[in-house]
């Protein structure tokens, strides 16, 4: 599904990622982990479209088109949803409205019918079901006045309406507490789907607990550096990330 | 930006151009003129004069260059709409069931207004008809309270006005309906002049919604000089929303002077979009105690339009209350002023004021020159003002796209939603959802 090949991309003039290549198949889940710094952010950004970082070498394809030509509302409606690490506020942007607008947007791409107000409003109930949302969050502007919590949880709602072949999630951990980690995995973990793929992004283990991950990323200075299944995760968790930056440096020096 | 000309402030050329206006504008006939009017009137004139054309070297004026209209040729708008049938005026009706008072360059036309039946507590009409029939109800109100001291388009109508709309709300009575005034231009003349008057008052405790509407029915550029005066009993509440949307030549300034007693409630809406250049001021005094006031605008400017409010709020008396909170939106090379004055006088103790004008510039050509003026002789007191500059939030386009919502629309999303800030604010729901059809008509499928 979707194929990253020797890429490298910097922001600024900076190179951040440094040929890191990674591929995910229908059906799997991948976590990304690594250090602060080490470039996971700046790889979300890249494959969402962000206008900021520049791509420098290798290449993108997602379905087998080339993810990079293409804008980031294409990439949307082709199935890529980013889950913020920040969502934003949008005051004076019906919540409603705009997942209406956004949801009609992907299904017109994906040649099905539009939906109209009735049945729009039923699939909403459902999924904030699903994220244990309070409804009435909906009738507010996008984000605005909800907890860190709510804002999350809003990301993950989104994207169980949008129903995306690939959801990467930013850091979707950070910032919440046990109980709302517990409903955005719950949530994240019933939207898996053989025709689906995700891509975890997370300091910490501890999402890992919940969303099982089939493979296990290292990330560090830019490049991938180690692979593995979910027990890569769990060694991280209690040997931290010194002994692969040590074993970094001497195959750096080897 | 404007460019401020290296002129003497009145060119003779300038003077010549005026003098011709103003006699003009002297044989256009003013209808009943009781003595003490026409003494007003003779001041006014006077005034007007002694003042002459404003230009970029007064402060007042600084952003505003006026000149463009002294170059057509000013002349009274004859009344020349009789054509006109109620099929014409329906597409520009907001209320269906409400009173309408229609007004075609600048003259009242009972035969295309809708005016409420006998036994309401409204009194509502045309202003002219009111001078003939019952002057006295005027002499305490008419023209006393927007003062032509400083200010040559404010004495230019009061020396001129022909006609415009008298609404009276006695005490305890409310207004069922919001009334619309609509004020159309049906002149294929440039330079065709109408100086519409309103005079409302609205007694104690009683309530009335109130809109004024501007419209071009033909593209020529007219002139409008419009002043209304709304004086506020106690504990009177009173929302009063300025639709103004003329065509892309016409000229149009506008004062709207109201005075407020203790405990009234006055609420305001300048939502400007049309005209080459517009120069609203939105002015209270704020008389006595526990008074509130609530000044809202909305500005759009496009292409080459020029779009300047002015306000005043003097708190005269303690313990009031004023919100002020602007919203312009810039397009294309159009340019944007906005003054706010906040007077708080010595016996003004508690007053708490408060002012905000945030703006959207769109285009590298477009500009806008916002500036807050606070006066403060009170020592006790809360008055707070901000502005601010901005382009659209790219975070937040980022956001829509990301969800599949083209740039295009998202940013007319956001457009839409800096504007709406401003309109949700009326509580006239036909007033809103009109406003809201133009800003779609305006943002949507159009290239910003």
């Amino acid at each position: 599904m979707l194929d990253i090949r020797d890429l490298s991309a910097g922001v600024d003039g900076k190179e951040i990622l440094k040929g890191l290549s990674l591929s995910i198949k229908a059906g799997e889940v991948h976590a990304l982990m690594g250090p602060n710094g080490s470039g996971k952010s700046t790889l979300a950004g890249v494959l969402a479209g962000r206008s900021e970082y520049v791509v420098t070498g290798g290449g993108v394809t997602f379905n087998g088109a080339d993810l990079l030509e293409m804008k980031p509302e294409e990439r949307a409606r082709a199935g890529v949803f980013l889950a913020f690490q920040y969502p934003v506020e949008i005051p004076g942007v019906n919540s409603t409205y705009f997942l209406k607008a956004a949801l009609n947007e992907c299904r017109k791409a994906r040649h099905e019918e539009e939906l109209d107000a009735v049945e729009f409003l039923a699939l909403v109930k459902s999924k904030t079901k699903l994220l244990e949302l309070d409804p009435a969050l909906l009738n507010r502007p996008v984000n605005e006045g909800f907890s860190g919590g709510e804002k999350k949880r809003n990301e993950i709602f989104q994207m169980a309406v949008l129903e995306p072949k690939l959801a990467i999630l930013d850091e979707t951990d950070s910032g919440l507490d046990i109980d709302a980690l517990r409903i955005v995995a719950g949530g994240v973990n019933k939207l898996r789907r053989p025709d689906n793929a995700a891509l975890v992004i997370t300091h910490y283990q501890r999402l890992l607990n919940y969303i099982v991950p089939d493979f296990v990323h290292v990330l560090v200075n830019g490049r991938i550096v180690k692979s593995g299944g979910k027990e890569l995760a769990l060694e991280l968790e209690k040997r931290g990330y010194d002994w692969i930056l040590e074993g970094v440096a001497a195959s750096g020096k080897a | 930006m404007q460019t401020h000309t290296d002129k003497p402030p009145q060119t003779t050329a300038n003077v010549e151009l005026l003098a011709a206006a103003l006699g003009a504008f002297d044989s256009a006939p003013a209808g009943a003129n009781p003595p003490w009017l026409k003494s007003i009137r003779e001041q006014a004139r006077a005034r007007a004069s002694q003042l002459g054309f404003p230009n970029t070297r007064q402060e007042e004026w600084r952003f505003t260059n006026m000149a463009p209209l002294l170059q057509l040729p000013l002349h009274a708008a004859a009344a020349n709409g009789r054509g006109l049938s109620a099929r014409d005026i329906a597409p520009f009706r907001l209320f269906a069931d409400g009173p309408c008072l229609v007004f075609v360059d600048g003259m009242f036309r009972k035969d295309l207004s809708a005016l409420p039946g006998n036994g309401g507590a409204l009194k509502i009409g045309g202003l002219r008809d009111q001078l003939a029939a019952n002057p006295r109800e005027l002499e305490t109100d008419l023209a006393r309270h927007a003062a032509c001291d400083g200010n040559f388009f404010t004495a230019l109508n009061t020396a001129f006005f022909q006609d415009g709309a008298f609404i009276y709300v006695p005490a305890d009575a409310t207004a069922e309906e919001p009334v619309q005034l609509l004020f159309l231009a049906s002149s294929g003349r440039p330079g065709a002049t109408a100086h519409p008057r309103n005079l409302i008052l609205a007694g104690k405790r009683s309530g009335l919604k109130v809109v004024e509407s501007y419209a071009s029915l033909t593209d020529a550029a007219h002139v409008t000089n419009a002043v209304t005066e709304l004086v506020l009993g106690p504990e009177a509440r009173v929302e009063h929303c300025r639709l103004q949307n003329e065509n892309g030549r016409a000229f149009h300034v506008s004062t709207v002077q109201a005075v407020q007693a203790g405990g009234s409630h006055w609420i305001s809406h300048s939502i400007a979009t049309g005209a080459r250049i517009a120069r609203n001021q939105v002015q209270t005094l704020l008389t006595a105690e526990g008074a509130e006031a609530v000044l809202n605008g909305l500005f759009l400017g496009r292409d080459e339009q020029l779009i300047d409010h002015h306000t005043v709020v003097d708190h005269a008396g303690p313990r009031c209350e004023s919100h002020e909170f602007f919203h312009g939106i810039l397009s294309g090379r159009s340019h944007g002023v906005f003054n706010g004055k906040i007077f708080v006088r010595q016996d003004a103790q508690k007053t708490n004021a408060k002012q905000t004008n945030r703006n959207l510039v769109l285009s590298d050509s477009a500009s806008i020159d916002t500036k807050p003026q606070l006066e403060i002789f009170a020592d006790d007191v809360k008055c707070t003002h901000g502005a601010t500059v901005g382009q659209l939030d790219q975070e937040a386009l980022f956001y829509l796209r990301a969800r599949g919502i083209g740039a295009d629309q998202a940013r007319r999303m956001l457009i839409r939603a800096f504007a709406s800030d401003v309109v949700e604010r009326i509580t006239m729901a036909p007033a809103r959802e009109r406003l809201e059809e133009l800003l779609a008509g305006r943002f949507d499928g159009a290239a910003i």
